[in-house]
């Protein structure tokens, strides 16, 4: 799919495209920070960490809105819990050290209600991605994670043996969607050609199909200051 | 009746059988040991090396209390297991030096943090030998009784630094299965080698009872019967088998040549105890007859008989004639000074011969091959040879064929006379030189005996056999025998 998507990109932007993925969010805004890369698709809360030093290119826009939430996922057998706060005691997942939904949000949640997560949950570990985070919760590795509801939605088409192992307990509020945000090194001209590409997806049918596979409806212009809200909660954890 | 008693013919081909049986049995069932202790190595190995792999990459993960790696790491191998693989791992986890759960393929049996103990009995008994201190730092590999499953226990090490225990859990029913599969294919084969061997065993058997079972039947009717001779090509080998054939055959060849003499023996004494009874009645009547002659004689020389008389002594002269030709007859007297027999003297008799030849349209096959003379009387020769082809014509078939052969070989004279007629069975054979033979037709019966006697008086032998189908008399006398 992604070498999909690279042939399409380097075709409408006139230039060879290459697309790198890493584990950790870390790691990508290490490369961002090197000049190893010209744009990044990064999460919301990491693209706070490093706003100043890129520029917002675009903003995906999912279900008609550049949004998405958080979902407070349990195993598919576990009917009872209603709040992250019934899960003392548990095992729980994060995604990633700088994730929003996956790490932010769930200590955001229980430090609004005055508990520390070290003493909280029994356990706690970092699985590296969403995608992971279903699949522990699925698999009974973890009792519950915090996920992004793109992902789990992604996920629900494509596997929906794994998130039917999986219960949502409750849907956050709405977040700006994670942009993609390109190097201040890359020339204006390259810069203006990849959003150009990025909006008009949605105008021709390779694109439109690349959209569909995607999960996404297009893309469209984003505003850094969309996601101050962001930066307040991270600022509140203590993260910034 | 004891087992032992048993014919060869079951007795040979059973213990042939159970030989077999048994032979299989013990090479399949120590191929089989030996094939069980190798699996078992073999899975204890391949338990080994994947658990020493995966130590290895969980070590770090442990470390850095990575469990979400740690559970992608140990989850693998569980759920891609290649069919044929030994040890087929059912579960793994790794285990913190607490013996808690770190990390488990299977979270919702094993969860996270939870004690060994706690995860069912066989753990339990896991958990109590795990506990014991200094356990060697290689896999242990742990059956707990009564358990379907085996377990390998290595220490999660590196550099003398200790974080846990990794514990494979395979089952016994991937091992079972494929040592069931091996026990198959090694009694197929077995069978195999059975279907070929018993059947050449049974026949192999068969074959050396066989002759031995005729063989004692045969030499359980000697002393009643002479039995048949065993057929020598029911057994050809030479060995100790075929050699007991060919002593029993010899054996009953020289008892069958003994019982032949024995016969030859009683015939030759009853004839002449018969001579001699025969020859001392003839002189008891020679005597009184010569002087009732005489008397005869005396009484034809009287005058004045009349003619009745004279009929009457006439009557009784021939009588009495008659009486003195039967007696001199049965008493042979082959004292004739004769001389040497030669080729003509043969040849008279062909002449002789030939009216009775010609009357009965007979093929007189004549192979005369004496060429000089030979120190025999000649009167009693012919004697013989005209009693015999007499005899012979007489028997012979209408236009049948009388053979007669006449050879001087080496030191003795052999004569032999064939005729196509009657066939004589042993009984009338063993009678045919007695005096008044009551095979003799239209003769007195004394031909025969008579050239008995003169044979007997040469110094010579005859008998008479069956010989292709015709009856044959033979005469051997040695040469210069004079009586």
């Amino acid at each position: 799919m992604l070498s999909d998507w690279s042939s399409y990109l380097a075709t409408h932007i006139g230039r060879p495209v290459e697309f790198v993925s890493r584990d950790r969010y870390t790691d990508t805004l290490d490369m961002l920070a090197h000049d190893q890369l010209e744009a990044a698709w990064v999460s919301d809360s990491p693209y706070i960490l490093i706003r100043n030093q890129v520029r917002l290119v675009a903003v995906p826009v999912y279900h008609g809105r550049p949004l998405y939430r958080a979902y407070l996922i349990v195993q598919a057998r576990d009917k009872a819990t209603r709040s992250i706060l019934q899960l003392r005691g548990t095992v729980f997942a994060y995604a990633d050290t700088i994730s929003h939904t996956g790490y932010l949000i769930p200590r955001y949640e229980l430090a609004q209600a005055g508990e520390k997560p070290s003493t909280f949950f029994r356990k706690t570990f970092f699985t590296w991605g969403h995608r992971n985070s279903v699949e522990a919760v699925a698999q009974g590795l973890a009792d519950a994670s915090y996920v992004d509801s793109y992902v789990w939605d992604s996920m629900q088409k494509i596997a929906p043996n794994v998130t039917n192992q999986t219960r949502i307990v409750s849907r956050s509020d709405e977040f700006p969607f994670p942009p993609i945000v390109a190097n201040r090194s890359i020339s204006s001209e390259d810069y203006l050609r990849l959003q150009k590409t990025l909006f008009r997806m949605s105008d021709d049918p390779a694109g439109r199909q690349l959209l569909s596979r995607l999960n996404l409806d297009g893309f469209t212009q984003g505003r850094p200051e969309n996601y101050d809200p962001v930066e307040k909660m991270m600022r509140a954890v203590g993260d910034k | 009746m004891s087992p032992l008693d048993l014919s060869f013919r079951f007795k040979l081909p059973l213990w042939g059988a159970v030989l077999i049986l048994l032979t299989a049995l013990a090479v399949s069932t120590s191929s089989l040991i030996q094939a069980y202790d190798e699996l078992k190595e073999d899975q204890a190995m391949d338990a080994e090396v994947l658990s020493n792999s995966l130590v290895s990459i969980v070590f770090p993960l442990m470390l850095h209390d990575n469990v979400w790696r740690a559970f992608e790491t140990i989850a693998n191998p569980v759920r891609n297991i290649r069919p044929g693989n030994l040890t087929k791992v059912e579960a793994i986890l790794v285990l913190d030096q607490k013996s808690k759960v770190f990390v488990s393929s299977h979270p919702q049996a094993a969860p996270l943090l939870s004690d060994l103990a706690s995860l069912g009995p066989d753990y339990a008994w896991l958990a109590e030998r795990l506990n014991r201190p200094g356990h060697p730092p290689v896999t242990q590999v742990l059956e707990p009784p009564g358990s379907h499953y085996i377990y390998f226990l290595t220490p999660v090490t590196r550099n003398d630094a200790t974080l846990g225990t990794l514990v494979l859990v395979s089952n016994r029913s991937a091992f079972l299965s494929r040592f069931t599969e091996m026990a198959w294919h090694s009694a197929l084969i077995g069978g195999v080698v059975l279907a070929i061997l018993l059947p050449f065993n049974w026949y192999w058997g068969q074959r050396m009872a066989r002759p031995l079972v005729q063989l004692t039947q045969r030499m359980g009717q000697i002393g009643k019967t002479l039995p048949e001779s065993l057929d020598p090509r029911m057994y050809q080998a030479r060995d100790e088998l075929g050699r007991l054939f060919d002593t029993y055959n010899k054996m009953l060849e020289e008892l069958r040549e003994k019982s032949e003499l024995e016969r030859q023996m009683v015939q030759s004494e009853r004839l002449a105890a018969l001579g001699q009874l025969a020859a001392g009645v003839a002189h008891e009547i020679n005597n009184p007859l010569g002087g009732m002659l005489t008397a005869i004689d005396t009484l034809k020389c009287h005058v004045g008989i009349d003619p009745r008389m004279a009929r009457t002594i006439a009557l009784i002269e021939r009588g009495l004639l008659q009486i003195k030709d039967t007696v001199a007859a049965l008493l042979v007297e082959a004292s004739l000074k004769s001389r040497n027999l030669g080729h003509h003297d043969i040849e008279d008799i062909r002449t002789l011969v030939s009216a009775p030849v010609h009357k009965k349209a007979l093929c007189l096959d004549w192979d005369n091959r004496l060429k000089d003379e030979i120190p025999l009387p000649a009167s009693l020769i012919r004697q013989i040879l005209i009693n015999l082809i007499l005899n012979a014509i007489h028997a012979a078939a209408q236009s049948g064929i009388v053979t007669m052969e006449i050879a001087c070989v080496g030191e003795e004279l052999r004569l032999a006379v064939w005729n196509d007629g009657k066939i004589l069975n042993d009984e009338e054979i063993g009678h045919l030189f007695e005096p008044f033979s009551p095979l003799s037709e239209g003769g007195h019966g004394l031909g025969l005996w008579v050239t008995y006697q003169i044979v007997h008086q040469l110094g010579g032998n005859i008998s008479a056999k069956r010989a292709d189908g015709q009856m044959l008399f033979s005469v051997r006398i040695p040469l210069g025998a004079t009586t």
